[in-house]
């Protein structure tokens, strides 16, 4: 067995807040292989972010890791000195935000931000790196390079500018980028423009990608293994296609019932998930998505939280119940429950507040 | 006909000449400048025509003499006739407007054939030194505590820091430099051998200067400090600046080239009221260190109405805080690259 590129076992994250401890990151054990995109998923504040940048060392105050081992080539990034750690980042894991807006300086040049983040490491020289940035602004297809370098960032679009934080990000050639929903702050046209990019830049450059987003039809498009995140743990893992097929955790479930589709008929409702992510500081007892649960039984409640069990091959869930095992009219039922007060309200709102405007 | 001609073919070539300069960052910017310097014309003219209504609004005249005694009737009215105030006062208005056209400010009424120009000239000196070189000490001292404060947030530095910025803020002018001279030239006399700096009857520009300088300093920089500190604890948290870490930068140029460049950007702009809150003079700094400024000039024109070195002086300090903006503004063109001139 060839060593992963980047393994995490068993990672805790705690927020020390006057409110209390909040468990961000709960027990993650996951791994990425070299040249592999991995999808990770769930909704906000499920701990996602928070798992990333724990492996930068990035994290906010008062957020500490508590216990767990991240292995980069074998070596424990939780264990590694000032230095070590800066000459780490950037150089061996270079991470793209989720807000281009606000995550340039706005009183540097966009080429001087991008030489720094080469001449912060000893791989390029000045000149080299001086060179090389032009080269890597038309990699990322900003178009006329050769000027806009000079440009600062107000002067970018919200597009261009995720595009320099993308060139920014593969200076080094880093042999992982995580990014965190890349996409989620750009309009439709320019999302599919930089999905294609990256895509692209994986194939070329055959950099590992940890993809963190709640956008499915990215993980669709770019990720070949998925991980599903719930209230700071991992609740499902495995291939991609497997994972859409035939989800077996009722999270994940709810999460592709609850995004639109337009290849298929509409025969089905959307789903909304009911209820609110549970509040990290107080976790319910058992399996924490049992109060959210339309396929919920007493032992989910009663006995400790389920391990993540195989389920197929590749595939892990972490679920007393599993898909595969609930009854058809049972998932007809948990559709129509989620839509008969929710859904029904919300279809209603957007036709009330569009009168509303068109009257005044 | 001629010289419509003439005019008509300059018109033209103004707007052309104008675009041209308007093409580049350096020219638009001497447009800008060019533009703000005659706007202060009409500033002054206001300065000058609020100060004069309220200074004869005031009650009282120039010829009062409070206690002692007072002058006669036929005196004071050839003191009137003397200085022009026998005119109504729109006429003496325009004749002072004609003659600070012709940088002519008129005679003090206090001191007897000297002039206002003579007067300042001879005060400003001492005040524009005093206050020049405390914005030299507050600059450095009041950002560095506050960017220091804020890197170590939470930490002892940060505690003391802070807690001398209160204290600093909260004791007055007055307390601080009585404290001063009680400390340095009284207790220390004879420590020093009565070498230390003193304040005595004729104020020099040596180490005269030490004591008013640090008093006047005090507040500025507790106001510096605690201003850079808010902005800089608000950048730390900016996305760009986790950008910076993430890039594997060290710390000293995450600092400054990220932090700093962005933080210091609000600082700048308190930094010119204060230079001219300075240059102009405090009469308490003054009068406790026996300073022959301007500041005190000014208090004593007011109270004696001396009219022409009251105006004189509310002129100066107008334009001092005219070019004290502007040039914050022009500083912002090079600090802050999304400002635009207009």
């Amino acid at each position: 067995m060839a060593q992963p590129l980047l393994q995490v076992e068993d990672l805790r994250t705690q927020f020390f807040t006057t409110r209390g401890v909040v468990h961000a990151v709960d027990g993650v054990t996951f791994h990425v292989d070299a040249g592999e995109t991995l999808g990770v998923v769930g909704e906000s504040g499920c701990g996602k972010t928070m798992t990333a940048l724990s492996i930068l060392r990035l994290l906010p105050d008062p957020g500490k890791i508590m216990s767990g081992r991240i292995l980069f080539r074998g070596k424990d990034v939780t264990k590694m000195t000032d230095e070590e750690i800066r000459d780490f980042r950037g150089n061996d894991v270079a991470m793209i935000f989720q807000d281009p807006m606000t995550s340039l300086n706005p009183v540097t040049r966009i080429g001087s931000q991008i030489e720094e983040a080469m001449t912060a490491h000893e791989r390029f020289t000045e000149t080299l790196a001086r060179g090389r940035v032009i080269e890597l602004l038309k990699r990322v297809r900003v178009p006329a390079a050769e000027s806009r370098v000079k440009d600062y960032p107000h002067q970018f679009s919200g597009g261009m500018r995720q595009r320099a934080m993308i060139a920014m990000g593969l200076s080094n050639e880093p042999d992982l980028l995580i990014a965190d929903e890349p996409t989620t702050a750009l309009d439709v046209t320019v999302q599919a423009q930089i999905i294609q990019l990256m895509k692209q830049l994986n194939r070329e450059l055959n950099t590992a990608m940890m993809l963190i987003t709640h956008n499915m039809a990215l993980v669709a498009s770019l990720c070949q293994r998925i991980i599903v995140m719930y209230a700071g743990r991992i609740v499902e893992e495995g291939p991609v296609e497997q994972i859409f097929k035939s989800p077996q955790h009722p999270y994940t479930w709810s999460l592709l019932r609850s995004v639109p589709r337009v290849d298929e008929a509409r025969k089905d409702r959307l789903v909304s998930i009911k209820g609110l992510p549970p509040d990290l500081s107080h976790s319910p007892p058992g399996c924490k998505f049992h109060p959210r649960c339309p396929f919920v039984i007493d032992k989910c409640k009663d006995e400790p939280e389920p391990p993540l069990g195989e389920v197929a091959t590749n595939q892990v869930a972490r679920c007393w119940v599993l898909m595969r095992n609930v009854k058809q009219d049972d998932i007809d039922a948990a559709k129509q429950s989620a839509l008969s007060k929710e859904a029904a309200e919300k279809l209603k709102a957007p036709t009330a507040e569009l009168g509303g405007t068109i009257g005044g | 006909m001629a010289i419509s001609e003439g005019r008509s073919g300059r018109g033209a070539l103004l707007p052309l000449r104008m675009s041209q300069l308007a093409g580049s960052r350096g020219g638009s910017l001497a447009i800008f400048v060019g533009k703000r310097i005659l706007w202060m014309v009409p500033i002054v003219f206001f300065v000058i025509l609020i100060t004069f209504v309220l200074m004869h609004l005031a009650p009282g005249s120039p010829w009062d003499r409070t206690g002692g005694r007072q002058l006669s009737q036929a005196v004071m009215n050839n003191l009137n006739i003397k200085y022009g105030l026998d005119k109504p006062e729109t006429e003496q208005f325009k004749l002072y407007l004609w003659n600070v056209i012709h940088f002519d400010f008129g005679l003090s009424y206090q001191y007897e054939g000297k002039s206002v120009v003579t007067l300042i000239g001879g005060g400003w000196p001492y005040t524009a030194t005093i206050g020049f070189l405390a914005f030299l000490l507050i600059v450095p001292v009041g950002i560095s505590l506050g960017v220091v404060a804020a890197l170590r947030q939470n930490t002892r530095v940060d505690y003391i820091t802070m807690g001398f910025a209160t204290f600093a803020a909260s004791f007055p002018n007055f307390v601080i430099g009585a404290l001063m001279v009680v400390v340095f030239s009284v207790v220390l006399y004879k420590a020093t051998d009565g070498n230390f700096f003193l304040p005595s009857a004729d104020f020099g520009l040596d180490s005269h200067l030490i004591m008013p300088v640090i008093t006047l300093s005090l507040l500025p920089i507790a106001y510096t400090a605690r201003l850079t500190r808010a902005s800089t604890l608000d950048t730390i948290r900016q996305d760009f600046v986790r950008t910076a870490w993430a890039k594997g930068l060290p710390e000293r140029l995450v600092v400054i080239r990220h932090i700093l460049k962005n933080s210091l950007i609000p600082v700048v702009t308190t930094l010119g009221p204060t230079f001219a809150f300075l240059v102009t003079g405090s009469v308490i700094v003054e009068t406790v260190f026996n300073i022959p400024g301007i500041g005190r000039a000014f208090v004593v024109a007011v109270s004696s109405r001396d009219y022409p070195m009251i105006l004189g002086t509310t002129v100066l300090f107008s334009v001092i805080i005219a070019v004290a903006n502007l040039v914050v503004d022009v500083a912002y063109v090079f600090i802050d690259p999304r400002v635009r001139l207009t």
